[in-house]
């Protein structure tokens, strides 16, 4: 930039955006999943008629109150953080970003304010029927809300649907179902309602198994431990099948943050997926850079070429291939990327300067070029190359995205064994005995926050240096401000949200205390 | 129609009146929260840049334009 924006502006900013998403996600998936478990508890009350069923409703149904009022309008700060730390960006997506965000303020507003207040409030006041619709409506009111910020970040690791004006600088949306349909959205909306859904079971085992522990409500412990097993079981094929489906895309597009999940640096055929390995510093590099091996790993072989095409002896390319480029295997390199994004400016440059000139002739000429379907796919969609200066710029954080990428995935699957393993011992009738289950359900609390967390550090990190994937470099995005402000605002954000974090724990805790009303 | 506004505004009334005391501290904490958002983080730390240094869409298009355009290998000086 011709600014010179200092990295330690690029730094504080993208850790202050860092340290927002990170805490606004804590009080988010919670939402997601107990809504639909409050949902099933009263859909079981109704349908039965037991007041136990009513019981283990509203006492979930508080802590899930809690959690939404605290964590409500967190994300707001994201968009003010776009604003004034990310102009150049903002503008730049302004109009994608636009009608996801106006749809997702609508629903969010109508349907989450107006039925969670029939929710808590209308406890023998409106019909159990209604009650429990609102309560279903809050459910896919809270998801729903969740699907437009989550196709507004797939769009910025897969932009699609839309055409550059170069008149407005802005990127205007061409198809909306295309925007909406994008498959990083599909995926990421799915794989992330079903991480909310299995988090919010594992809370509630964690929860009902300390009431267990307590040797207090054992009905109600026991009821609510069947629920949450049940559906965080369903959650953990879901959120298991989504992710498979998400790598397979990240592999079509975004294949260099793959091939950092999988540390892969040189491509090969017939390649295994890493179950389990330890990374070391290579002799190789790409520049500057030095590349990852492993130290030590447990290898499917022919499994990653196996997912990736459905073929033993596909291609699977590495970092190396991805930055230098391999003609055989058709792979572009940076350099000819670079070349074709600096055309792209060039286009963009000569536009400028007939607008300045008064050349409308040429400026119309230029216009229409932007609108052309090849110069898109050929020229415009390598933009952001031109603002890359070195190739080892396109590889992300290796060990970061590897690591992120294997700990998530390892958390995942011991989910699957706690709630077959809960589901075993309420069968058995012997969950009262294994103490030493009960409290590894306890402590088992904080594991899905961190797994969740880890999915977005790795589909963040992991498309490093791109803020839009092949548009748009970080350093490209961030506004020229003073570093003084932002580092300020990083530290009352800190204050702040773990202000608000503390009060939450604590009035939770003293609820659960307190345990469900008779 | 006014009867049901009336309604629903009772039911509102009633279900706030009748807060336990868990939501009476949420609701203090909501308040506070976004006092702090609007009141002071928005106003203070947080005004939006295009609009604040520009006066209209036109010169932030120029603005950000410039900025695409630009970038520290980019040195043929025709802009």
């Amino acid at each position: 930039m011709t600014e010179n924006i200092d990295l330690t502006l690029i730094g504080w900013s993208r850790a202050q955006f860092a340290l927002t998403a990170i805490y606004h996600w804590l009080f988010v998936p919670l939402t997601l999943g107990l809504s639909f478990i409050v949902a099933i508890m009263e859909t079981l009350y109704v349908r039965s008629g037991n007041e136990e069923w009513k019981k283990i409703t509203r006492f979930w149904m508080t802590l899930f109150g809690i959690n939404f009022a605290i964590g409500v309008a967190t994300g707001i700060i994201l968009e003010f953080e776009f604003g004034t730390n990310w102009s150049n960006y903002s503008w730049f997506v302004g109009d994608i970003f636009g009608a996801p965000l106006a749809v997702e303020g609508i629903v969010a507003f109508f349907l989450e304010s107006t039925f969670i207040a029939v929710m808590f409030f209308g406890w023998n006041k409106v019909s159990r029927k209604f009650h429990l619709i609102s309560t279903w409506l809050v459910a896919v009111g809270s998801n729903l809300s969740a699907l437009w910020i989550l196709v507004a970040n797939g769009w910025m690791q897969n932009p699609v649907g839309m055409a550059f004006n170069p008149e407005t600088a802005r990127n205007e949306m061409v198809s909306f179902w295309e925007v909406l349909f994008n498959q990083v959205a599909v995926d990421k909306f799915l794989h992330t309602i079903s991480s909310g859904f299995l988090l919010a079971s594992v809370f509630v085992l964690g929860i009902s198994a300390w009431f267990l522990l307590k040797k207090r409500e054992s009905s109600f412990a026991r009821r609510s431990m069947l629920v949450a097993s049940v559906f965080g079981i369903l959650a953990s094929f879901m959120n298991a099948y989504t992710g498979d489906s998400s790598a397979r895309t990240i592999a079509k597009v975004q294949p260099v943050k793959f091939a950092a999940m999988e540390a892969l640096t040189e491509g090969k055929t017939n390649a295994g997926l890493v179950a389990f390995g330890v990374l070391k510093e290579s002799e190789n590099k790409v520049g500057e850079k030095y590349l990852k091996d492993f130290l030590f790993k447990i290898e499917l072989p022919g499994l990653l070429s196996m997912m990736t095409s459905g073929d033993r002896d596909a291609y699977v390319p590495g970092v190396i291939d991805l930055v230098h480029g391999n003609r055989d295997r058709n792979i572009m390199s940076f350099d000819e990327k670079k070349t074709r994004g600096e055309l792209a400016r060039k286009t963009l440059i000569d536009y400028k300067n007939a607008v300045k000139e008064g050349n409308t002739a040429l400026r119309d000429s230029l216009k229409n070029v932007f609108a052309e379907k090849s110069f898109n796919s050929e020229y415009f969609r390598f933009f952001g190359y031109a603002s890359v200066e070195k190739a080892e710029d396109l590889i992300p954080d290796l060990s970061g995205t590897f690591y992120s990428f294997h700990l998530m995935v390892i958390l995942g699957f011991a989910f699957i064994m706690l709630f077959a393993l809960t589901l075993y011992h309420l069968f058995r009738g012997t969950i009262e005995k294994a103490r030493w289950f009960l409290w590894l359900c306890l402590l088992s609390i904080p594991l899905p926050y961190i797994a969740s967390e880890l999915g977005w550090v790795l589909a963040e990190l992991g498309r490093q240096p791109w803020i839009i994937q092949d548009l748009m470099p970080v350093s490209a995005a961030v506004t020229n401000i003073g570093s003084g402000s932002v580092i300020a605002t990083f530290f009352i954000f800190a204050a702040l949200f773990t202000t608000l974090l503390i009060a939450e724990v604590s009035i939770m805790v003293k609820q659960i205390k307190s345990g469900p009303k008779h | 129609m006014i009867r049901i506004i009336s309604r629903i505004a009772g039911f509102y009334a009633d279900g706030f009146r009748n807060l336990s005391s868990w939501g009476r501290k949420v609701w203090i904490i909501i308040l506070i929260k976004l006092f702090i958002m609007f009141a002071i983080l928005r106003l203070f730390f947080f005004p939006d840049f295009l609009n604040k240094k520009f006066g209209n869409d036109k010169e932030r298009s120029e603005y950000v334009l410039e900025q695409l355009i630009n970038s520290p290998d980019n040195h043929d000086g025709k802009h």
